[in-house]
C-alpha cells in the first residue's frame, strides 16, 4: 500500500520553531496565583527509622505555610502498591506519599515545607529536625537474597519480590553435547534517563469546585488523571493533567513519584497551587533509574556453529519499592524473553530474581531490558565464533532466523512477524568493507593502535498491546484515539491521545491526518498531552506514538475525508466516489479539476446543514481508534555496527565509525526517525562508556552532580550513519512500527564486541558496563 | 555587628531595556531573569554550572546563569534568547536547526544557539571537531549532537561563503 504525501517526506517540526525562539512553556515557566513552593527534608541514611520529627522552629521560619509529614497526608492520599496482574507471584510493598515509620533508600522524602518561595522553603528545611535511628542496609540484591538479610519490608516475609523461569527444550542435555560451551558473567551497572528539564509540577487543587488541575512534566496524562482521581478521591471527570513542554522525558517520566504525589496531596490540603521542580540532585537521588543487572549466560554451539542452548540466570532488583502503576517487573522479564531471539535455537532456559533493597525505585526507562539481553546474546555469539575460529559475521549469518522460519514464536514466547536480520547485515556489508576493516586493524596494530569492530543484532519490542496492562490490571491505555474536527474555514483541528517529548509525534500525525484527507500539512494543527481536551490515550512511551497513535489517526482521517466528499457530492450532485480531496480542494477523481475548497464543504456542514438530507454522514468532528488485537508486543529490528579505537595507555575510547541499520516498518517522516535513532545511540554509548551510579559499601550514592555522573557530550560522539529497511507490520494499516528504543537498544552491545575484538590480541575480556577506562585498564593489567 | 545584607538594587540592561531592581543577594542570575523578568527561555538543568543549559550573554560574552549571582550582573548589559530572537542575530542558526531538526524537546536549544553563535562570531569557519569541542559544555540528552553540529557547520559555510 502506498500513501500520499507528506507521508514519508522529511519535513520539519511545527513545534521546534516556538522553542528555538525561546517560546517554549515549561512546567517551571508557569507561575499560577497564589502559588506556593515545595522543599523536601529527605533522607540521608540509605535505611533508617524516623523516630521523631520536630518542625516547631522550622514553621517559625519566614515565608513558611505548612509544614507536612507523613501522618498529616494520610487522610489525604491513599497509598499504593506496584503490582502487576500478569506477575501474580510478584510481591509489591505498600508505598505512601511521605516515609512514615521508616526510609528506605537515601533520598526518600519524609518531610514537605510549602513556602512562598522555593528559597524559604529550603530555608526550612534546614530547621527541620528528624532524629533518626540508622538501620542495617542491603546495597546489592545477592546480599537482599542471603539467608541473613533481613526483610526491608516486613510485610513481605523476604527481599524476593519476583521469581520466573523459562525453559523450552532439553537445555542440559543440549550444553553436554555442545561442541562449544561459552559462559560469561555480565555486570550492568546502573543509570538512568538525565532528563535536562527536571522532574516538576504545578499542582492547583480548588476546594469550591473540586477539581484538580495538575501542570506537569510528564508522558502520560490520562494515566496521571486515573491515578490522583483514585488516590486523591477526586471524581475523575474533574481532574484534569496538562502536559506542556517536556524537557526529554526517556521513561522516567512516565511513573507516579512519591513527591509528585505528595506535592498534590499538598495542593489539596492547602486548597492552593503548589510548584515543586526537582533540582539535579533530587533527580539523581530520586529519579527511577534503570539497569543494576548481573547475568550469568552461557550458550551452547554446534562445531559449525549453530546456536544449540542458551541458559540464562538475571539477578537484579527493584530498589527499595516496586514503581507504581507499571511495576518493576520489566526490566527483568524482557531479558529474560529476549536473550537469543534473532537467533534459531531450541533449547532455552532463563531464570529471573529480582529484590528488594535499600536504594531508589529501579524500572522503566528507555529500553527497558534491552540493551541487557542484546549485549548478552551477541558478546556470546562472538565468543563463541572466537572458540570456533569462525568468522562472527558468519555464525551470524548462520544462525540467524531466516524468513522461512517466520512467523515464528521465540522460545522466551515472543512472537515476530518478519524480522530482517539478515537484510539489516547485508545492508551493513554494503556500507562497511569488512575485509578492508580486517586489513586496516592488522595494519594499525603493527603500530600500535587497537582498533575493533563490535556487531549488535537486536529485536526491539515496540507498540505494547493492551493485553500486557490490561490483564495486569492497570489503568494504562494501549490504544489510542485521534480526534479532528473540521473548521468552518477548512482547517483541520487534530487531537491525540499521544504526546510529544520531542520525538516529533506531533509532526508525524500531522502527517498522516493531512495525507489522508489530503490536505497541505499546514492546514492541520495538532493539539496533545492534556487529559481534558484530548481523547483517551496512553501518551507516549515504549514506541508507541508512530505504531497507534498514527493508525488512529490514519482511521479518523479516512472519516473525515469521507463525510467530507459526502457533502461535497450532494452539494455538486455527484456520487462521493467520483470525488477527491487534493491540496485542500474536492477535485474530480479522475480529472483532478478543482470543485470546491474545503471550505466552502465546512460552511455548509457548519452553517446550512439543513441543506443535507437525512442519512447522509456528513459529521465534521469525527473521532478514528485503534487498539490492536492478539498481540503483545510489536517487534521492530536492527543492527548496530561500532568501529573504534581504545588506547591501552588510558583506557580512553574513540569512535572511528557507528552504523545503525534498522527496520521499524513504514516510516513517517524519515528525518525524525533518524534523529531518534541518533539520540538513542547516543544514550545507549552513556549506558555503554560513562554513565553510572557509583555507591559506597554503606550504600551511600557517591555521585549525584552532573560533574562526576558521566553524561556523552558533543566532543566524544560520534557521527552516526542510519540505514532502514522498511518491512510493513501487516498488523496494521499504516504499517509503522516503533524506533524510540532501537538507538538505545543495540549500543552497549556493540561496543562491548568492538572493545573486546580491539583489545583481542591481550586475551581481553572486559563484561561489565560502562567500559570505564580504570575497568579497561585493570582488565588489561595496567593498573 | 551590622545585620547581613539581604537585598540589593541593580540597575542593568536586559535585551536593550533598562532594568532597575530589588534582588535578593543570594538570587542568581538565571532565577532572577526567570522569575523576576518573565524571561523564561534560559532554563535551568543542574545548577552547578555543567549542562549549561542557562547560559546567557554578558557584556559580550556567554556565560553560565546559574554561576553569576544577579547582584554581579549590576551594571551589565545582558542578552537572553529572547533579545536574541527578537534582534535577528541568530536567524540563520534557528533556521537551520529548525530544517535539520537540531533540537528535539528543545530544553537546551536557547543555550545552544547562544553558544553557537559564540562560536561563529569568533571562528568563522570551524572544523566539525571545532564546533563539538566548543559545543561540549552544553548537554543536549535528546539529538546525540549531529544534527546540531550539521546546523552549525551549515551556517558556517554560508557565513564563510559571504565574507
Amino acid at each position: 500500500m502506498k500513501f500520499q504525501a507528506p507521508i514519508g517526506l522529511s519535513l520539519p517540526r511545527d513545534r521546534a520553531k516556538r522553542l528555538l525562539a525561546g517560546r517554549g512553556q515549561f512546567v517551571d515557566d508557569i507561575q499560577l496565583p497564589r502559588m506556593l513552593h515545595l522543599a523536601f527534608v529527605r533522607s540521608p541514611y540509605p535505611h533508617a527509622r524516623i523516630a521523631v520529627i520536630d518542625a516547631v522552629e522550622a514553621a517559625a521560619m519566614p515565608g513558611v505555610v505548612r509544614i507536612m509529614t507523613g501522618a498529616d497526608l494520610a487522610g489525604v492520599v491513599s497509598s499504593w502498591r506496584g503490582t502487576h496482574g500478569l506477575f501474580p507471584d510478584m510481591k509489591a510493598p505498600e508505598q505512601t506519599a511521605l516515609a512514615t515509620d521508616t526510609a528506605r533508600w537515601q533520598g526518600e522524602a519524609v518531610v514537605a515545607v510549602a513556602a512562598r518561595s522555593r528559597a524559604e522553603a529550603e530555608d526550612a528545611t534546614e530547621q527541620v529536625i528528624v532524629d533518626w535511628e540508622e538501620l542495617p542496609v542491603l546495597g546489592d540484591a545477592q546480599t537482599a537474597l542471603g539467608d541473613a538479610a533481613p526483610s526491608i519490608h516486613a510485610e513481605l516475609g523476604g527481599n524476593l519480590a519476583f521469581f520466573a523461569e523459562i525453559e523450552q527444550g532439553d537445555v542440559e542435555t543440549a550444553f553436554g553435547d555442545a561442541h562449544v560451551v561459552v559462559e560469561r558473567r555480565f555486570r550492568f551497572n546502573r543509570h538512568t534517563g538525565v532528563s535536562l528539564e527536571p522532574r516538576g509540577l504545578i499542582a492547583d487543587y480548588d476546594p469550591a469546585s473540586h477539581r484538580l488541575t495538575v501542570h506537569q512534566s510528564h508522558q502520560t496524562p490520562h494515566q496521571q488523571q486515573d491515578l490522583y482521581a483514585r488516590l486523591l478521591n477526586i471524581p475523575e471527570q474533574n481532574v484534569r493533567v496538562i502536559c506542556p513542554d517536556v524537557g526529554g522525558a526517556f521513561g522516567l517520566k512516565h511513573h507516579l513519584y512519591a513527591d509528585e504525589m505528595t506535592a498534590i496531596a499538598a495542593s489539596k490540603l492547602l486548597g492552593r497551587p503548589v510548584k515543586y521542580i526537582a533540582d539535579r540532585l533530587e533527580s539523581f537521588l530520586g529519579d527511577i533509574h534503570c539497569r543494576d543487572h548481573t547475568v550469568t549466560a552461557r550458550m551452547a554451539f554446534s562445531a559449525e556453529g549453530d546456536i544449540l542452548a542458551i541458559d540464562i540466570d538475571d539477578l537484579f532488583h527493584a530498589g527499595a519499592y516496586s514503581q507504581y502503576p507499571r511495576s518493576s517487573v520489566a526490566e527483568g522479564n524482557q531479558i529474560i524473553r529476549l536473550c537469543g531471539i534473532p537467533y534459531r535455537h531450541e533449547h532455552y532456559r532463563a531464570k529471573v530474581r529480582m529484590a528488594y533493597l535499600n536504594k531508589s525505585p529501579l524500572g522503566h526507562i528507555r529500553s527497558v531490558g534491552h540493551p541487557i539481553a542484546c549485549a548478552v546474546t551477541e558478546h556470546l555469539v562472538d565468543l563463541g565464533a572466537k572458540r570456533l575460529g569462525l568468522d562472527p559475521i558468519a555464525v551470524r549469518r548462520r544462525a540467524y532466523l531466516r524468513d522461512e522460519d517466520c512467523p515464528i514464536v521465540s522460545p522466551g514466547g515472543i512472537a515476530l512477524e518478519r524480522p530482517s536480520f539478515h537484510g539489516c547485515l547485508d545492508r551493513a556489508l554494503e556500507r562497511i568493507d569488512i575485509d578492508a576493516f580486517r586489513a586496516e586493524q592488522a595494519r594499525l596494530r603493527e603500530r600500535g593502535v587497537h582498533r575493533g569492530i563490535g556487531f549488535a543484532t537486536f529485536v526491539d519490542l515496540t507498540a505494547i498491546g493492551p493485553e500486557y496492562y490490561g490483564e495486569g490490571g492497570q489503568h494504562i491505555s494501549a490504544q489510542e484515539t485521534c480526534l479532528l474536527r473540521l473548521e468552518a474555514s477548512g482547517g483541520i483541528r487534530c487531537y491525540t491521545g499521544a504526546t510529544d517529548q520531542g520525538q516529533g509525534i506531533d509532526t508525524g500525525i500531522q502527517q498522516v491526518v493531512a495525507g489522508i484527507v489530503g490536505v497541505p500539512m499546514d492546514d492541520v494543527k495538532v493539539n496533545s498531552g492534556d487529559s481534558e481536551l484530548c481523547p483517551v490515550g496512553g501518551g507516549s512511551w515504549g514506541s508507541r506514538g508512530a505504531a497507534l497513535a498514527g493508525e488512529a489517526a490514519l482511521r479518523a482521517g479516512r472519516k473525515l475525508r469521507l463525510n467530507i466528499l459526502n457533502i461535497a457530492g450532494v452539494l455538486l450532485q455527484k456520487s462521493a466516489n467520483s470525488l477527491d480531496i487534493r491540496g485542500g480542494s474536492v477535485v474530480d477523481a479522475v480529472s483532478g479539476a478543482t470543485h470546491m475548497a474545503l471550505s466552502e464543504v465546512a460552511e455548509v456542514g457548519h452553517f446550512k446543514p439543513y441543506t443535507i438530507p437525512d442519512g447522509v454522514a456528513a459529521d465534521l468532528t469525527v473521532i478514528g481508534r485503534y487498539a490492536s488485537r492478539n498481540r503483545m508486543f510489536l517487534p521492530a529490528n536492527g543492527l548496530h555496527v561500532a568501529i573504534l579505537d581504545v588506547d591501552t595507555d588510558t583506557g580512553l575510547v574513540e569512535f572511528r565509525r557507528y552504523l545503525v541499520v534498522h527496520d521499524c516498518g513504514r516510516i513517517l517522516n524519515p528525518m525524525l526517525v533518524d534523529e531518534q535513532v541518533r539520540g538513542g545511540v547516543v544514550q545507549g554509548i552513556g549506558g555503554a562508556l560513562y554513565e553510572e551510579f557509583i555507591y559506597d559499601d554503606d550504600g551511600y550514592l557517591r555521585n549525584g552532580t552532573l560533574a562526576d555522573y558521566l553524561v556523552p557530550m558533543a566532543a566524544e560522539m560520534p557521527d552516526i550513519e542510519v540505514e532502514h529497511l522498511q518491512t510493513p507490520t501487516t498488523t496494521s494499516e499504516l504499517g509503522a512500527k516503533g524506533v524510540g528504543e532501537a538507538g538505545t537498544t543495540g549500543a552497549m552491545g556493540a561496543v562491548l564486541n568492538a572493545v573486546n575484538d580491539a583489545l583481542s590480541p591481550f586475551e581481553f575480556n572486559l563484561s561489565e558496563f560502562p567500559l570505564t577506562p580504570p575497568r579497561i585498564l585493570r582488565t588489561l593489567g595496567k593498573i | 555587628m551590622n545585620e547581613p545584607v539581604k537585598n540589593m538594587r541593580i540597575i542593568l540592561r536586559v535585551n536593550g531595556e533598562a532594568v532597575e531592581a530589588e534582588v535578593p543577594v543570594r538570587r542568581n542570575l538565571v532565577d532572577f531573569l526567570r522569575g523576576d523578568l518573565g524571561l523564561t527561555g534560559s532554563h535551568v538543568g543542574c545548577e552547578h554550572g555543567v549542562c549549561g543549559a542557562c547560559t546567557v550573554v554578558v557584556d559580550g560574552a556567554i556565560m553560565r546563569g546559574c554561576l553569576l549571582l544577579a547582584v554581579q550582573a549590576d551594571r551589565c548589559d545582558i542578552e537572553t534568547i529572547e533579545g536574541a530572537d527578537e534582534s535577528g542575530r541568530i536567524a540563520a542558526l534557528q533556521a537551520a536547526f529548525h530544517r535539520r531538526n537540531a533540537l528535539q524537546c528543545g530544553f537546551c536549544t536557547p543555550a545552544m544557539l547562544l553558544t553557537a553563535a559564540a562560536l561563529l562570531a569568533q571562528n568563522g569557519n570551524p572544523t566539525r571537531d571545532e564546533i563539538r569541542e566548543c559545543l561540549s559544555g552544553n548537554f543536549c540528552r535528546c539529538t546525540g549532537y549531529q544534527a546540531i553540529v550539521d546546523a552549525v557547520a551549515e551556517v558556517a559555510e554560508v557565513v564563510e561563503a559571504k565574507a
